[in-house]
């Protein structure tokens, strides 16, 4: 099948600063390598700095790689930067393009415009996008009178504006009530399911989204795909592992338990509102969950349940790389 | 949803500027209350310079002087405050990227800004215009409107190019060109003679003023609208104001582009409050 977007070996570099002692490199991304066909919603996962963001920037003609090749539908993203324009669109999550002067459908027009999208088709266009992210009775409201999520909303609307081939979604439900969101992934879903010719790739950095909605998942950390393949596939790395999560009252450092013989990666969260803490172990045998619980015990720690939920991308995500997405 | 038809290269621009010059005149219209201050502040400085020339005993004219250069200057402003950091505010307020991902000429994103901002400021210039020669009873001598015509849209097409090379400096250098502007703002009202002909500078200072497109134009508008001139007799202006605009719409592209390239060399391009 025919890729939809490919990069090959693609790094980026950072430089900050304006003399040579100050200058800080940061490397967002590399020897980055994928394939997404024709069809295919792939999602990138990985924590916030991680380079998803950078890499959606690149395929979209905003950055330059500093080294390596990028192609949207066979025109490289660099030298055909023209070609590619014409087929893509992006969402960017938290972002609210538009004019608040104008109207939710006189935003959307205004961004069909810049598509030569021609007079009753923008409007009929813009019309069925309102319905389709519940914003129908909102048209003809200002852009400034909306809330964050109805903004957010439009925003995705936008998106598919120009009905594009290949769609790039950086973090598009980023921000959105819960509702709300799922009815976004249902629509994104849809989308590609109905239209196979078209493509999505989608960032995130919430696993439930990654895993309802993706075909297949890169998993990216400090700018290197460390995983790419189905999330049930994924899920299978860790089926061998064991996954234990304790819950345990107050807050800690569990830096530490990395070091019992036996652990592959772990993560915690606190939770302030019942002051007790969730941790997520992931390791290479049963056994050595009692090791967890008698260090657990021995720092102080009361243990209030223990158990082996099924593996989630978090956990793959642990697996691969030691610690939690947060 | 049934497939989209597209249209070709040149329509899709063409829309594009008629929708980014729609979000400028409607989005004014939506806040009239711009043109009732925008018209009557400017007043109050155009009056102090009218009644010091009067104070002077300044020849008549000069009344009208001031009224015409107190008109253009909404021009210069509109140019300096909006033309110029327009791409910088899409860049803040998030549109910066829908716009350079669209397959659209940045040229024609520019010239949607520059047209609903001409339109817009022309009504406050109008406003300014009309107020000016109510109260103060300017005496125009127009032989040939259509001269006037002529210099006063090459003024604004050699203004607005200036305008649209200010936007591609802003977008990269965000902050620091917004010093420039203030740097900018004073000296070029001086330096123009906005309030007083240019023929009144030393030597020196009138060179220095030839670089500014709007010194041609409002001397030749002045000329025209004031003293009875004929398009004959600002023919070297007409010259001027078409060489000042090829070039600088020349170097507009050259900049937009250098500098987008520039931008997605360095990542800059979407870097905020930079």
């Amino acid at each position: 099948m025919e890729n939809s977007v490919e990069t090959r070996n693609v790094s980026r570099i950072f430089k900050s600063g304006k003399t040579e002692r100050s200058t800080r490199v940061v490397k967002a991304l590399d020897d980055v390598s994928i394939s997404i066909r024709r069809g295919e919603l792939f999602g990138l996962l990985g924590p916030n700095g991680a380079g998803k963001t950078t890499l959606i920037k690149i395929l979209c003609t905003l950055l330059l790689p500093t080294s390596g090749s990028a192609y949207v539908r066979g025109h490289d993203v660099v030298k055909d930067a023209g070609h590619v324009r014409k087929i893509i669109n992006m969402v960017t999550g938290g972002e609210t393009p538009g004019y608040g002067i104008l109207t939710v459908a006189e935003n959307l027009w205004f961004f069909s415009q810049l598509y030569g999208i021609r007079g009753d088709i923008a409007k009929r266009r813009v019309t069925e996008l309102l319905d389709t992210v519940g914003l129908s009775d909102e048209s003809a409201t200002r852009m400034n009178r909306l809330s964050s999520g109805m903004k957010q909303r439009m925003n995705v609307a936008r998106g598919f504006i120009n009905d594009p081939e290949v769609l790039f979604l950086d973090e598009p439900t980023l921000g959105l009530d819960v509702l709300s969101a799922k009815h976004i992934r249902g629509y994104i879903r849809n989308w590609v399911n109905k239209q196979p010719e078209k493509t999505v790739l989608l960032t995130t950095h919430y696993m439930a989204e990654a895993d309802e909605l993706c075909d297949r998942v890169g998993i990216i950390h400090e700018g290197r795909i460390v995983a790419c393949d189905k999330p049930s596939s994924l899920k299978a790395m860790v089926r061998d592992r064991t996954v234990f999560q304790f819950n345990v009252a107050g807050s800690g450092d569990y830096e530490r338990l990395k070091a019992v013989k036996g652990v592959v990666g772990l993560s915690w969260t606190h939770h302030i509102e019942s002051d007790t803490s969730t941790l997520k172990v992931v390791l290479s045998d049963q056994a050595v969950a009692s090791d967890i619980e008698s260090a657990l015990r021995a720092s102080g720690s009361r243990i209030l349940s223990v158990t082996t939920p099924e593996p989630t991308l978090e956990d793959v995500f642990i697996h691969l790389v030691g610690k939690g997405l947060e | 949803m049934k497939p989209i038809a597209y249209s070709g290269d040149l329509e899709r621009n063409l829309r594009t500027i008629i929708a980014r010059t729609y979000v400028r005149i409607v989005g004014s219209g939506r806040e009239p209350s711009w043109l009732l201050w925008d018209t009557v502040l400017p007043m109050l400085t155009l009056s102090a310079y009218v009644y010091v020339y009067r104070v002077m005993n300044a020849p008549r004219e000069f009344t009208g002087f001031v009224i015409v250069g107190g008109a253009m200057i909404a021009f210069w402003l509109n140019v300096l405050w909006n033309m110029a950091a327009q791409l910088y505010w899409e860049k803040e307020t998030g549109n910066l990227e829908p716009f350079l991902i669209a397959p659209i000429s940045r040229m024609a994103m520019l010239m949607g800004m520059a047209i609903g901002g001409i339109f817009n400021t022309t009504l406050r210039a109008l406003g300014i215009f009309a107020v000016g020669v109510f109260v103060f009873q300017v005496e125009f001598l127009v032989a040939d409107p259509l001269a006037a015509l002529l210099v006063f849209v090459l003024t604004l097409a050699a203004l607005y190019s200036l305008g649209m090379v200010f936007a591609s400096v802003f977008l990269m250098y965000g902050r620091e060109a917004w010093h420039t502007s203030h740097l900018l703002q004073e000296p070029i009202y001086f330096l123009s003679g906005f309030y007083f002909p240019v023929k009144f500078l030393p030597f020196w200072l009138q060179v220095a003023a030839s670089i500014i497109p709007v010194t041609f134009g409002l001397d030749a508008i002045r000329q025209i609208l004031i003293l009875g001139a004929g398009l004959s007799e600002v023919s070297l202006h007409v010259g001027v104001l078409v060489i000042f605009w090829l070039v600088l719409l020349f170097m507009a592209k050259w900049m937009l582009r250098y500098m987008e390239d520039h931008g997605r060399s360095e990542g800059r391009l979407t870097l905020r409050w930079q």
